[in-house]
């Protein structure tokens, strides 16, 4: 047996992990580690310019893989740095694991530099934290803290470790457990057979059915056999913001995306339905709009989740299945197949007539602009078609976001990166980055607003240290739009403080800056022939800076306070 | 309603912040908490009380036993089960007052526990309602300090709550 380290101890069990990349950021706290990782070549460090961004790429790593994103960040304000990229995993239940070096044991509590109480600064928005007290903790707590982060509902596990603990000249003999067991954790492996049964005889005998999928089919695993049962029922299907890609966009039964900026079926086929089949989909305030009393008043609500406290939590379930989506979808897909004769084809014909009909409102139609004028729209349009609906696509936060859940119709899961939950500004470049790490050779697109590109620019750098070809798609309004359209709809169109257009860097100049190759795109004349050259340039980073119409607005849009079918369609229709 | 949940978790450094966080962070209320090790010093009993609609409770319950150190939990308040709080109580006890104090403790089975030549240090347990209780009967008398444990609790008959 090997006498190792606690750094050493450390990145042993981190490559016994399966681990490829750790993203992260050195300071004093965590010199041990680094010094660690220089003497060894199994783990891969990715050095990136903010301890925020490190997060955001593990995170981005982990929804385009499946795989857990690995974070090492330093005491104090590394750590406190790492924290909002801790909260968008939580919120989106990413497993990750961060690792966070701190004071030695005997300075902590004594305000000792660069010391935080990180289990206590991330204690809400983690899944669970350890503390490692001693050097020969570190294989088990690793490989716990990989357990708890991946399996039930996943989250980020924050693991604190006091420099001491990682000293080179104190070692301890290293073995990595197989396997771990903890007495207080035990997530659940199937769902309840009776409640499943009792969930499929009430689907097959709706009238007015649709299937409701959130991102907790995509991180289960469970896209493939949700498709294969929504095909098998004929049911329409609608995705959350977060599940996007869960069923194919592309498909007939496919009725778009949900809530607040749903398209008009979705949301009135949801209101109107009288069963509704939520998968790994948590009732979230964007889907359900503020008053959850009106929410689909006729419909019985089958919910499965892996996390029992997601169910009923503001919409009460009739019946609720606590489970993971595979094991529960593959039960329900046999009672599904053995009963498809129950089915109401008739009243399901009718219900298909009236979707049809919500359907040809075409609420996503893009209203042109005159003079060569781009919509922003148009460009996500023009990215869908440049890269043939096959990019992975990751987003920021905003106008821009919304439009790319519009108009990229995502066929697979794992292809739509965002952060829903928290809807953290700044995410997209940094997961891009991550995605592009896992899948060298894939096109990555980050589609951006001059807004949240500036709040993590300096990945510009990491992406060339790294030779990352991302394509950032920046749709530039001069404005964060998604505030000024709710200044424009609530606040008598005061724009307070979300304009600044004299004060714009000229970002194709910052992105030769970096190193990287920029585009201007001014012209919807050279908006598709300009973004085909961009994407052309496969091993390069290109920053296409497109200036798109500042006065649009996203739509459809729920309005506060009502029903799902209720809706502002334009800026002068609404349901 | 008012509920007393007990919760079996994890003796271990920063298990207690987790339960107490969960609590402020989802705007939950702990009227009481009292936590100790039981027989086994690895395990840690954690008896709270707290007041919500059916909704609520359930939801607390579901995230205590989200928390990956709570090991199990039982609301006693479903069941039957027996509810002592310990009380210590320092009151004002001079001239006609003195008696009269004794008195009310006798009757609330109170144990003095100290006394000085102007106050008495009286012990309680019972229920939260008889300690509330014993309190307003002592109107009139100036209470000087109260120091109460918090409830703990245990379900009647052959229940039990362990791993």
């Amino acid at each position: 047996m090997a006498l190792l380290s606690g750094g050493e101890m450390l990145l042993r069990a981190l490559h016994d992990e399966g681990v490829e990349f750790i993203f992260g950021y050195p300071g004093g706290a965590a010199l041990h580690i680094y010094d660690a990782i220089f003497r060894q070549d199994k783990v891969e460090h990715i050095l990136v310019r903010h301890e925020q961004a490190a997060t955001h790429a593990a995170d981005g790593y982990t929804r385009a893989t499946g795989k857990p994103g690995v974070v090492l960040v330093t005491s104090g304000p590394g750590a406190t740095n790492a924290i909002t990229g801790i909260a968008t995993a939580f919120m989106d239940s990413i497993a990750m694991i961060v690792i966070s070096g701190q004071v030695a044991r005997e300075s902590l509590g004594s305000d000792a530099f660069q010391e935080t109480d990180m289990i206590g600064v991330s204690r809400p928005i983690v899944k669970h934290s350890f503390m490692v007290q001693n050097p020969q903790d570190i294989p088990e707590i690793i490989k716990k803290a990989f357990y708890i982060a991946t399996t039930g509902r996943p989250g980020p596990v924050v693991i604190d470790i006091p420099k001491d603990v990682t000293d080179p000249n104190v070692k301890f003999e290293y073995s990595y457990p197989e396997t771990v067991k903890i007495r207080s954790y035990s997530p659940p492996a199937k769902g309840h057979s009776g409640q499943i049964k009792k969930a499929v005889d009430i689907l097959l005998s709706a009238k007015r059915p649709i299937i409701y999928a959130g991102g907790g089919v995509i991180q289960g695993e469970g896209s493939e056999l949700l498709t294969q049962m929504a095909r098998k029922l004929g049911y329409p299907v609608t995705n959350t913001l977060m599940g996007l890609g869960a069923f194919p966009a592309t498909d007939k039964q496919f009725v778009g995306m949900l809530g607040m900026h749903g398209t008009y079926e979705a949301n009135m086929t949801m209101h109107e339905s009288d069963v509704i089949l939520a998968i790994g989909a948590r009732f979230d305030d964007r889907v359900t709009n503020s008053d959850v009393k009106k929410f689909c008043p006729d419909a019985t609500i089958l919910h499965v989740d892996i996390d029992p406290a997601s169910i009923s939590k503001t919409v009460t379930a009739h019946v609720p299945i606590v489970g993971p989506v595979v094991p529960v979808l593959k039960e329900m897909l046999e009672l599904v197949e053995a009963g498809k004769s129950k089915i109401d084809a008739a009243a399901l014909k009718v219900w298909w007539e009236r979707i049809n009909h919500w359907r040809t409102r075409d609420s996503l139609k893009v209203v042109l602009a005159d003079n060569d004028v781009i919509k922003p729209q148009q460009v996500i349009q023009a990215l869908y078609e440049v890269t043939q609906g096959d990019a992975y696509v990751t987003s920021d936060v905003g106008q821009h976001q919304m439009f790319a859940a519009q108009y990229y119709h995502f066929d697979k899961p794992r292809r739509w990166i965002n952060s829903g939950g928290l809807g953290t500004m700044g995410f997209g470049l940094p997961a891009a980055m991550g995605v592009q790490l896992a899948f060298p050779s894939a096109t990555v697109a980050c589609v951006t607003g001059e807004g949240s590109i500036q709040m993590n620019i300096q990945e510009l750098a990491t992406c060339k240290q790294c030779s990352l070809p991302v394509k950032i798609v920046n749709l530039n309004n001069k404005a964060l739009g998604m505030v000024k359209q709710w200044q424009d709809m609530q606040y008598g169109g005061r724009h307070s403080h979300s304009t600044y257009a004299d004060s714009l860097p000229d970002f194709v100049k910052l992105a030769e800056a970096y190193g990287h190759v920029g585009i201007k795109i001014e012209k919807l004349s050279e908006l598709k022939s300009k973004l085909q050259q961009a994407f052309a340039m496969k091993d390069k980073l290109v920053f296409i800076d497109v200036v798109v119409d500042p006065e649009e607005h996203v739509y459809p849009m729920a309005i506060r306070g009502g029903g799902m079918n209720e809706m502002f369609l334009s800026k002068t229709e609404r349901t | 309603m008012r509920r007393i949940i007990s919760v079996l978790m994890e003796n271990q450094p920063g298990a207690l912040s987790r339960v107490v966080g969960l609590f402020s962070q989802r705007n939950y209320n702990i009227n009481s908490l009292t936590v100790a090790p039981t027989e086994d010093p690895t395990l840690s009993r954690l008896t709270l009380t707290t007041v919500g609609d059916d909704r609520k409770i359930e939801q607390i319950i579901k995230h205590l036993n989200k928390l990956v150190d709570v090991a199990k939990l039982v609301d006693l308040t479903e069941g039957n089960h027996i509810e002592r709080e310990l009380m210590l109580i320092k009151v004002k006890a001079t001239g006609a007052q003195r008696a009269e104090v004794k008195r009310v403790a006798d009757i609330f089975r109170g144990v003095v526990v100290d006394i000085t030549p102007t106050m008495y240090t009286i012990q309680l347990t019972g229920t939260s309602d008889k300690l509330d209780g014993f309190i307003a009967a002592l109107a009139g008398t100036p209470i000087l300090e109260v120091a109460r444990t918090g409830v703990s609790g245990i379900a009647r008959g052959e229940k039990v709550l362990s791993l």
